[in-house]
């Protein structure tokens, strides 16, 4: 069991999405975040007033998966969520020690495998 | 707008009170405008203190204008205030004043000490203790705005006896207001994080909703200060239009000058300066010559702003720049562009008399002297007894939660209720 973690950039919510459905990927949970990962921080002028924008918007998926599911993941997220840009963002591969869901009780793998 | 204007012994006519019904209620949406445009342009966590200071002016101003403020601004014989003659509105009845209804007069003229005094809150923004803002604008309106408005508008004020043009309030209003603003923003210093921090504006989208109604509203400020369904209206409405159309195309051409970008927050403050500017020459002035006046004043504006937030002076919101400066040159050129045949009473320097625009800088200037000389006497004064500064704590907190208990944008998480409906 793994805990996947990816940063990356908030416009490329959608395809990222839709990757992983298509990749069988169901459970998993969104958070609006705000990061800098390097990229050319924006300017931005309010009348007098000029600013950089150190942050950017970012999303944060993170999604528990049973071993299988880790690959497929990974790799609908690097290919839907990338633009070769700098400030893409990054995906965390964390252990995970024990998973219950909550509706069932059910434990590990079986709590992560995707009801059908 | 003229009390000259006003014809003793006239009648009551449909048309020019149906106008000014319509005029009135348009500049007293101005407020609830300008509270958006100021709002947009502040922190979330002061929206609610910056919407509440101009919706205020609504109750402080508009009832002290009602007791007193409109007796002391068009009663009376003298030359530098006007007299208790309609203090407790005493004799103002719906007989004709001019072509319309003494009251409705009254009440439109109302809207016009609400909005100035409101106008002023954009520069302190963020910081002013509510109560003392409370006080401070009541006061104002009594003992700035309705003398000025007197020395002005009022058959007997002293600028109207120079000729002195002002159509619809560039001096009265706004450069009256600009003053009281920057002064206000000296005395009670930059706010905390000023200079160290960038203090962004929390919802440009009202800004320019802001923005566009004010322009909405103008129509009603300009156009209705003929004071009836005139040809006058109808000039002044062209140029209510043209001015700040012709702002808007400059203030975009320096915006891509400096910075290879049209800005939104630029485009609502040109549209404001662009109004501010044709206000003093609405009536008074070639549509033609509106559209060169309102592409004149953004220069001026444009640069003041930029200069400004250079410097440890906070107008957190420019009023000064806009108001001030805008109303200032709006002011010079209609002694400028003034002409008997557009409907001025006096012609400017292109027709001739150049003598006009030294008669507009003694508009100027005294109304820049008394609104900021009281402006500071009365924060003084005030001060005395109630602080005007927010405290510390407060201001970091925020002015919504600190002076209102309330928060302009919450979803409720972690409300627990305290008191509420009998479960």
């Amino acid at each position: 069991m793994k805990l996947i973690v990816a940063i990356f950039r908030e416009e490329k919510l959608s395809e990222t999405l839709e990757a992983l459905f298509r990749a069988e990927v169901r459970g998993l949970t969104v958070t609006h975040v705000q990061g800098h990962g390097g990229e050319i921080e924006p300017v931005e002028t309010y009348r007098g007033m000029t600013v950089r924008m150190e942050l950017n918007d970012k999303v944060r998926l993170e999604i528990g998966v049973s071993e299988h599911f880790v690959d497929a993941t990974v790799q609908a997220i690097l290919s839907a969520a990338r633009t070769g840009e700098v400030g893409d963002g990054k995906i965390f591969v964390l252990p995970v020690e024990k998973i219950y869901r909550i509706r069932t009780g059910e434990e590990d793998t079986a709590a992560v495998t995707p009801v059908t | 707008m003229l009390e000259g204007l006003l014809v003793p012994g006239a009648v009551v006519e449909t048309a020019d009170t149906a106008w000014m019904l319509v005029a009135t209620a348009l500049v007293l949406m101005m407020t609830a405008a300008l509270a958006f445009f100021y709002g947009g342009l502040v922190r979330t966590r002061n929206m609610l203190n910056t919407l509440a200071m101009s919706f205020v002016a609504f109750g402080c101003v508009g009832i002290a204008w009602a007791l007193f403020g409109y007796s002391l601004a068009f009663s009376g014989a003298r030359a530098f205030i006007g007299g208790g003659g309609h203090f407790l509105l005493e004799r103002v009845g719906l007989d004709a004043r001019g072509t319309i209804p003494h009251m409705l007069f009254m009440v439109y003229q109302g809207s016009f000490a609400i909005i100035t005094a409101a106008l002023i809150s954009g520069a302190v923004v963020e910081r002013m203790r509510f109560s003392a803002y409370l006080v401070f604008i009541t006061a104002w309106s009594l003992l700035v705005y309705s003398p000025v408005c007197h020395w002005v508008w009022a058959s007997s004020g002293w600028l109207m006896a120079m000729n002195a043009l002002d159509f619809a309030g560039g001096t009265v209003v706004h450069v009256n207001a600009g003053i009281a603003a920057l002064v206000a923003a000296l005395l009670l210093g930059p706010r905390k994080d000023y200079g160290r921090r960038a203090l962004l504006p929390h919802n440009v989208p009202f800004v320019l909703l802001g923005a566009g109604l004010l322009w909405f509203g103008w129509f009603g400020f300009n156009g209705g200060s003929a004071l009836g369904a005139s040809a006058s209206a109808a000039l002044a409405f062209t140029n209510t239009m043209l001015a700040p159309c012709a702002t808007l195309v400059v203030w975009m051409g320096l915006d891509l000058l400096r910075s290879r970008r049209v800005t939104a927050v630029g485009l609502a403050t040109a549209i404001v300066v662009g109004l501010v500017g044709i206000t003093p020459a609405a009536g008074y002035i070639s549509p033609r010559l509106a559209m060169v006046l309102g592409a004149l004043v953004a220069f001026p504006s444009y640069f003041m702003i930029l200069w400004r937030a250079r410097t440890g002076i906070d107008d957190s919101l420019d009023v000064f720049s806009a108001h001030g400066i805008g109303g200032i040159a709006g002011a010079l050129l209609t002694g400028v562009f003034a002409n008997d045949y557009w409907g001025a009473p006096v012609d400017g320097g292109l027709q001739g008399n150049w003598g006009q625009v030294g008669v507009q800088a003694v508009g100027v200037v005294a109304t820049l002297a008394y609104s900021g000389v009281m402006t500071f006497v009365l924060l003084k004064l005030i001060n005395l007894v109630l602080p005007i500064r927010a405290e510390a704590r407060d201001e970091s907190m925020g002015l919504d939660i600190a002076a209102h208990g309330e928060e302009a944008y919450t979803r409720g998480e972690g409300a627990i209720l305290v008191q509420g409906a009998k479960s």
